[in-house]
């Protein structure tokens, strides 16, 4: 009888290698590894062995229950990453094969349902931004955000970059991270009264800001306009099924985590980044980009194209060394908007506000706690708390909630909440509930 | 989308549970949205017909040099959809994280041992974006140092475009080194370039020639001897999988692609994910965070002279699910099997092709295969010809034009998750197609025949740009 092979995923049996071994006119298949010098091989020895898949499943269900899920809680934490409603159809949509183990469409004849699908998510996220185009995604909000800033600083031909000072302290470190190597300059300023200095290419505005309120945004596109910098704007996709968009607001490059359009939260990733510009600076664009022609018999289809902006291309002198669309991520969000409509997101934005809102009314009559702003949110806002929020958020997750975000370091004792369109009616009116049994 | 009729939709929402709350003034409101109205039935059509559209290594051989284009295993994907995976929020209470941090935990040590280095950092979500942040290290190791004058990044001329991009990217100048006759880098021309201003070197090994450098010690020996460090892409990582130790070989930092060594979807171009593994040396300049455990607790930690963070999370953590997931199926032996099975595949190709496609480097290959269409250019016929005449009998493309040192190449890849049987038929395509090159050119450069589109017009789309509707 022949041995059976050990692993489901490589096909060829003992008899078919010592097969191929022969016409390749080795022995062994030790000889075909000769060139790796003796001394330096890896020992394996602490690796475990492999499991069958009734016990992997077994063993990472386990694992996965050691979190406590958000559907098992009562979630008001954002900061970047929301819990909104996700239809069964994305998750459909994601698991289709053809779509999930393709390869970036470098050969268009094969590769036009990924190319569509590319081209249709740039259209509406142009359409939704309200800007004149679209890349194919980049890898999340974050580095969308330090993305634009190294962008403008080709275009401009300059070497500062100024930040406002409420957007998020993850976007900013990520701008540094990306810019400063390049002996780029980055510094924030006071959002209410921003000042821009010496050589700077861009101004970086998030709207709603990192702790949920909307900024002035026409006094800040006439500070970028009198001081020629580009203005920069780092935007939400579900506050834009109800609120004025970037484009309307004069943005040069407006991006966005795309997240929260129908993409689970999974601890953080895998999420997209959405990239837009105004036309003129379409060819300083980092990304893939997808464009509709023709073909040799006249009918339309889609390609990868301006690859000459690319790093498979252009190599040290590409706009960036970004190789990847995060595509999957990319086709999620176009069913998601397909199926959610145009009424469904505003609908998801307004149910939003007004929960937020509500929450925050409850909150506010609560003795001990205040709304430090009379700003306009959307989402998230910040409630001064009696207490240390660390105390609060340790006290509510014994009860099941997890309350939000600590942003004392701006804000007196500052608890940032986020609600969405998932938190019932019930849950906030409990997290009012157990804020109010909180004594200083 | 083309088929939105005003007043369908997609799914039914639930009324408002709340008291209305004032709304701001309208000149905040935005006043147009444009999306489309569908019914649900008409976007599964849309997508499903769409999908149909592609090849996938679901439905096709994809012999795709670089790419490691393996069999996905499905049981990956449905671990990474379970609720505990996919209902959590990064910003998290890491008690209430300890499966998601454990099974980051595992990963890091997991791959730092099969690869052989010491430290893993998993919050790089692909391979260009773990190139950019070993450069960072890189950077940031001489700035510890306080030495500037490190400025240049040697990258050799058979090398994929995102490293001298990522280097750039990092504030580095590149310096290209040329391949020798063998494939092999050219020594004496890299010993004169390792000088005092050499920032470190990137290397992929087996190189993009599919050849394992029998130099390599060497090699990095003359860079840690300048004072340069040296960086490994480990694109090609299938073939060495258990059997290098690259901390030992002289690599102080690398990284891997998860979406091809370890067999998570490519996506149509993502996600993926690509973390950084490094050696004693740079593990303080790992970006943040990385996971730690101490005392039966797990943590997400700053290393010491971290490069900071690298991107909004933690990685992409449901692709790193995934790897995980196949790298506990697969198992030390399996981790051997897989290189020796991808290995033996290329060079069973090379000996069968070898004399009908011309063989630039005339010794084993590793993991791919690097033939040469040379021969049948000066018939007239070109490589992409040849590529794209494999579509007609249902294989994908091998790449093209790369490395760029190859004339006319084709670079083939089958990975250790294709049989025999398919390799059989793949060769006996390209030998017919060989054959058509002599009776018949003309069917190879109207290819591909039976697809959605012939040859698209690349230069009308970038002349032209139609990016949107």
């Amino acid at each position: 009888m022949a041995i059976s092979n050990s692993s489901p995923y490589i096909p060829n049996t003992s008899d078919e290698k010592i097969a191929m071994l022969k016409t390749i006119g080795v022995n062994a298949a030790d000889e075909l590894f000769k060139d790796i010098p003796a001394g330096f091989g890896n020992d394996l020895s602490s690796l475990p062995s492999g499991l069958s898949e009734i016990e992997l499943y077994r063993e990472m269900q386990i694992l996965s229950e050691r979190n406590m899920n958000q559907s098992q809680l009562a979630s008001f934490l954002g900061g970047g990453a929301y819990r909104h409603f996700i239809p069964s159809v994305v998750r459909h949509v994601t698991g289709i094969g053809e779509l999930a183990t393709a390869y970036t469409p470098y050969q268009p004849e094969v590769s036009q349902g990924t190319l569509q699908i590319t081209y249709e998510f740039q259209s509406l996220v142009s359409q939704l931004m309200e800007m004149d185009v679209s890349n194919a995604g980049m890898y999340d909000g974050a580095t969308s955000t330090a993305e634009a800033a190294l962008m403008a600083c080709r275009i401009k031909g300059r070497n500062s970059i100024c930040v406002l000072d409420t957007v998020s302290p993850t976007q900013l470190e990520v701008i540094r991270t990306y810019t400063e190597p390049q002996g780029l300059t980055v510094y924030t300023t006071d959002h209410k009264d921003p000042r821009i200095g010496q050589d700077t290419a861009c101004l970086i505005i998030q709207h709603p800001n990192f702790y949920g309120y909307l900024e002035q945004m026409e006094d800040l596109k006439a500070i970028t306009q009198q001081n020629d910098v580009l203005m920069i704007v780092s935007t939400d996709p579900i506050f834009l099924g109800m609120f004025k968009s970037p484009g309307t607001l004069g943005a040069d490059i407006a991006v966005a985590e795309g997240q929260p359009l129908g993409i689970s939260l999974s601890y953080g990733g895998p999420y997209v980044g959405l990239f837009t510009c105004k036309t003129e600076f379409l060819r300083q664009m980092p990304g893939r980009i997808v464009g509709k022609t023709v073909d040799t018999t006249g009918k339309e289809g889609y390609v990868l194209t301006l690859q000459t902006r690319e790093q498979h291309i252009r190599r040290e002198k590409a706009t960036s060394n970004i190789c990847t669309s995060e595509a999957l991520i990319c086709t999620a969000i176009v069913a998601y908007l397909a199926c959610i409509g145009k009424n469904g997101l505003k609908h998801i934005a307004e149910s939003t506000y007004h929960k937020a809102h509500y929450t925050a009314s409850l909150i506010s009559e609560i003795p001990g706690y205040s709304l430090p702003t009379n700003e306009l949110f959307f989402r998230e806002f910040v409630v001064e708390c009696p207490v240390n929020p660390k105390t609060i958020k340790a006290t509510l997750l014994n009860k099941g909630i997890l309350a939000g975000i600590d942003v004392s370091d701006r804000f007196n004792n500052g608890l940032m909440i986020s609600v969405t369109e998932m938190n019932t009616k019930e849950e906030i009116e409990r997290l009012a509930k157990e804020l109010s049994k909180i004594k200083p | 989308m083309d088929i939105s009729v005003p007043g369908r939709i997609g799914i039914a929402l639930p009324p408002l549970d709340v008291p209305e709350q004032p709304l701001p003034d309208a000149g905040k409101l935005r006043e147009e949205l444009s999306l489309p109205e569908v019914s649900q039935g008409e976007v599964i059509r849309y997508f499903t017909n769409l999908s149909q559209l592609n090849f996938s290594v679901d439905t096709n051989y994809y012999p795709l040099g670089s790419c490691t284009m393996k069999y996905n295993p499905k049981i990956n994907n449905e671990l990474a959809s379970l609720p505990g995976f996919t209902e959590i929020h990064p910003l998290q209470d890491i008690e209430t994280t300890q499966g998601a941090l454990e099974l980051m935990y595992d990963l890091q040590n997991l791959l730092a041992n099969i690869v052989g280095m010491e430290h893993a950092g998993l919050s790089t979500v692909a391979g260009a974006h773990g190139e950019l942040t070993g450069m960072l290290m890189i950077r940031a190791y001489h700035d510890s140092k306080k030495d500037y004058r490190r400025s240049i990044v040697l990258v050799p001329d058979s090398a994929h475009g995102t490293n001298p991009a990522s280097a750039a990217m990092a504030g580095y100048t590149v310096m290209s080194i040329p391949s020798d006759k063998n494939g092999n880098m050219d020594i004496e021309i890299l010993k004169s370039h390792c000088t005092e201003e050499t920032a470190g070197i990137m290397l992929t090994l087996p190189n993009t020639l599919g050849l394992f450098d029998p130099n390599i010690v060497e090699i990095c020996n003359y860079v840690h001897e300048c004072g340069g460090l040296v960086y490994g892409d480990g694109a090609n990582m299938n073939a060495l999988l258990g059997r290098a130790h690259m901390s030992t070989i002289g690599f102080d930092v690398l990284h891997l692609n998860l979406h091809k060594t370890f067999s998570t979807p490519h996506g149509g171009g993502g996600p993926g994910a690509g973390p950084v593994l490094c050696n004693d040396r740079l593990a303080s300049f790992l970006p943040t965070p990385i996971i730690a455990k101490n005392n039966d607790l797990y943590s997400l930690e700053t290393p010491s002279a971290s490069i900071g963070k690298i991107g909004g999370f933690h990685g992409n953590f449901g692709i790193l699910v995934r790897a995980y997931a196949y790298i506990r199926s697969m198992g030390k032996q399996g981790m051997l099997d897989i290189s020796e099975n991808a290995v033996i595949n290329a060079n069973y190709i090379l000996a069968r092709l070898k004399d009908d496609y011309y063989l630039p480097y005339d010794r084993n290959c590793m993991h791919e295969v690097i033939f040469s269409a040379k021969p049948q250019r000066s018939k007239g016929v070109r490589a992409l010809d040849i590529a794209k005449r494999l579509i007609d009998y249902g294989i994908h493309p091998p790449t093209m034009y790369f490395p760029l040192i190859v004339e006319e190449a084709l670079m083939i890849e089958p990975t250790e998750s294709e049989s025999k049987d398919t390799l059989d038929y793949f060769i006996s395509v390209m030998q017919e197609i060989a054959q058509e090159v002599e009776s018949n050119p003309q069917i190879l450069k109207d290819a591909p025949h039976n697809t959605p589109n012939t040859r698209l017009d690349e230069a009308k789309a970038a002349r032209q740009p139609n990016l949107r509707w």
